[in-house]
């Protein structure tokens, strides 16, 4: 079984073009005619990764790896960091600005979210380093011919 | 309920995507916080928001939601629109500002989704 590997550089000066990585991803699951579900799944936690990386990160890296059971999705940043994980992770908890805010982000729900449309999440990440996120997200049937 | 009978309702214009009203919605979504409705989950909706920008529209790519609504008069500009025909989604933009907007659809028999979980 062949495995698709796609790269993205995010941008992290011009909001404006952020999840444009993730449209592409998920123009490609749609071609490849995976599971409905786990396309919107994949697309979902990338987009609230791929914007989190550009608000809070300064913009980093997308490695998409597609499979017929799995896609895995590492964003990987050198920002500024998350001090307490388990607090990231609450919905409503946010230290995004009100600048952030009225560009529409800014809820607390992206971690959650990503959480909850994925399978496996795992976050690495250090203060004044970076952060990586995996996100793993089964695949159901293998009818996609890759 | 039609994307038509929502043009009709809320008297709004359209901004693109005047071939696709007679797509069905079934469920509607109103928020200016675009995480808000990624944590939303209903095929076949609508969303009415505040935002206009970009991600307002790849908001709506990801969730696969076919039109969207800009309350309060806001119009988007010219590359929001010419996005959102690329991705053949429905825009509309009413007078009528958030609140009213989402009563008038839901008096109307369109529903609320649920949050996954
Ligand atoms: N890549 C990252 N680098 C540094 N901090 C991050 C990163 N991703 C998230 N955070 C921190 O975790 C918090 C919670 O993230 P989460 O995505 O849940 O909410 P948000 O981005 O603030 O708002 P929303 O996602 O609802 O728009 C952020 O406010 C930020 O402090
Ligand atoms: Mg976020």
């Amino acid at each position: 079984m062949s495995i698709l590997k796609l790269h993205y550089d995010i941008d992290g000066s011009d909001f404006t073009r952020a999840g444009e990585a993730s449209g592409k991803v998920k123009r490609v699951l749609k071609k490849l005619g995976l599971d409905a579900e786990a396309i919107r799944n994949v697309s979902i936690a990338m987009y609230e990764g791929e914007i989190n990386m550009v608000i809070h990160a300064g913009g980093g890296e997308i490695d998409v790896e597609i499979s017929s059971e799995l896609v895995t999705i590492v964003l990987t940043d050198h920002g500024p960091g998350i001090e307490d994980v388990s607090l990231a992770m609450k919905e409503g908890y946010s230290t995004a600005t009100d600048n952030i805010r009225s560009l529409g982000f800014g809820a607390g729900m992206g971690l959650p979210n990503i959480k909850k449309y994925a399978n496996e999440v795992a976050i690495d990440t250090k203060v004044g380093v970076g952060t990586t996120i995996t996100i793993k997200i089964y695949v159901p049937d293998c009818s996609a011919e890759l | 309920m039609t994307v038509e009978t929502i043009k009709t309702i809320l008297n709004a214009d359209v901004l693109c995507g005047e071939d696709r009203l007679d797509r069905e919605v079934h469920a509607a979504c109103g928020s200016d916080m675009m995480s808000d409705v990624l944590a939303f989950v209903k095929e076949q909706a609508v969303l009415l928001t505040g935002l206009v920008n970009p991600q307002a529209v790849r908001t709506a790519e990801m969730m696969d939601i076919s039109c969207i609504v800009f309350v309060r008069g806001k119009r988007p500009d010219g590359d929001i629109v010419a996005l959102a025909e690329r991705r053949k989604i429905v825009l509309l933009c009413t007078k009528l500002e958030m609140f009213s907007a989402c009563g008038l659809l839901y008096s109307n028999g369109l529903k609320g989704g649920h949050l996954k979980k």
